[in-house]
């Protein structure tokens, strides 16, 4: 049995790589993904906990997890065409005009 | 032999992640995501959660991934049209991120001492579908409640925004 501390490693390296996507890119598009890549890696940690402590109520967390994810891409994907249509641009950089 | 499928998963999985931050093009960046979702998919192989490995490919590498790609392609984002922040910006993020690294595995150290049992055949179907409609039906149905919702939001956002663009 592999031992849990690799998927804790794991889960850090990928969480950690999500993070410094979303702060390194300003296309939008990657942001998002970076932040999919995250939510990814909190479910694979709760799968892994899940499985070793033999308890069910972690992956169905991650079915409801996954349901969230896919309602938050669609919404978000749908605001960054209207964005785009406005501006011409996914870069997040310009999107400062609700600046007071 | 499993330890050695864990290592080449992660290892294919770290490497396309740092790939999708790093890589210039939209489309090359999501592509690296799939890759990454497939690998994780097979830790969930690993880890004796099927369901979770066969829900998770058909989510994210068939429909989320599809949303993605077809956004791309919609509004034509190339390499040209790649937005670049300054150096300086990136020496920050690099070196914030690294930072939170180390937080992170500060303060993870030692909690696996928290896992005594060890896994069963708690990731088929069969389990999982018993506590989802037993112990979880209630959130099962909110769950989709809210994917009714954001079904609605989105064609409204759509729908408001081609009604402007054709006055």
């Amino acid at each position: 049995m592999i031992p849990i501390e690799n998927y804790i490693w794991l889960s850090t390296a990928l969480f950690t790589i999500g993070v410094l996507g979303v702060l390194f890119r300003r296309n939008a598009i990657i942001v998002f993904a970076c932040i999919e890549l995250m939510l990814n890696a909190v479910n694979l940690l709760m799968v892994a906990f899940s499985s070793y402590l033999n308890d069910a109520t972690g992956q169905v967390f991650v079915f409801f997890i996954m349901a969230v994810a896919a309602a938050e891409v669609a919404v978000g994907l749908a605001i960054l065409v209207m964005m785009y249509r406005n501006t011409k641009s996914v870069d997040i950089d310009i999107l400062n005009r609700l600046k007071g | 032999m499993t330890l050695y499928a864990f290592y080449f998963l992660s290892f294919v999985a770290i490497f396309s992640a740092l790939l999708v931050v790093f890589s210039k093009n939209p489309v090359y960046s999501v592509l690296y995501l799939i890759i990454t979702f497939f690998a994780i998919a097979g830790h969930y192989i690993l880890l004796n959660a099927q369901f979770l490995a066969v829900v998770h490919v058909i989510v994210y590498a068939g429909a989320i991934m599809v949303l993605f790609l077809y956004v791309i392609m919609l509004l034509n984002l190339n390499e040209e049209s790649e937005p670049h922040k300054n150096t300086m910006v990136k020496i920050a993020a690099v070196f914030s991120s690294g930072l939170l690294l180390l937080v992170l595995i500060g303060s993870l150290r030692g909690a696996s001492q928290l896992v005594h049992k060890t896994g069963g055949e708690i990731g088929l179907v069969q389990n999982l579908g018993q506590v989802l409609f037993g112990e979880f039906l209630f959130p099962f149905e909110v769950a989709s409640i809210l994917l009714l919702a954001a079904m609605v939001g989105v064609v409204m956002v759509g729908k408001d925004e081609e009604k402007n663009a054709n006055d």
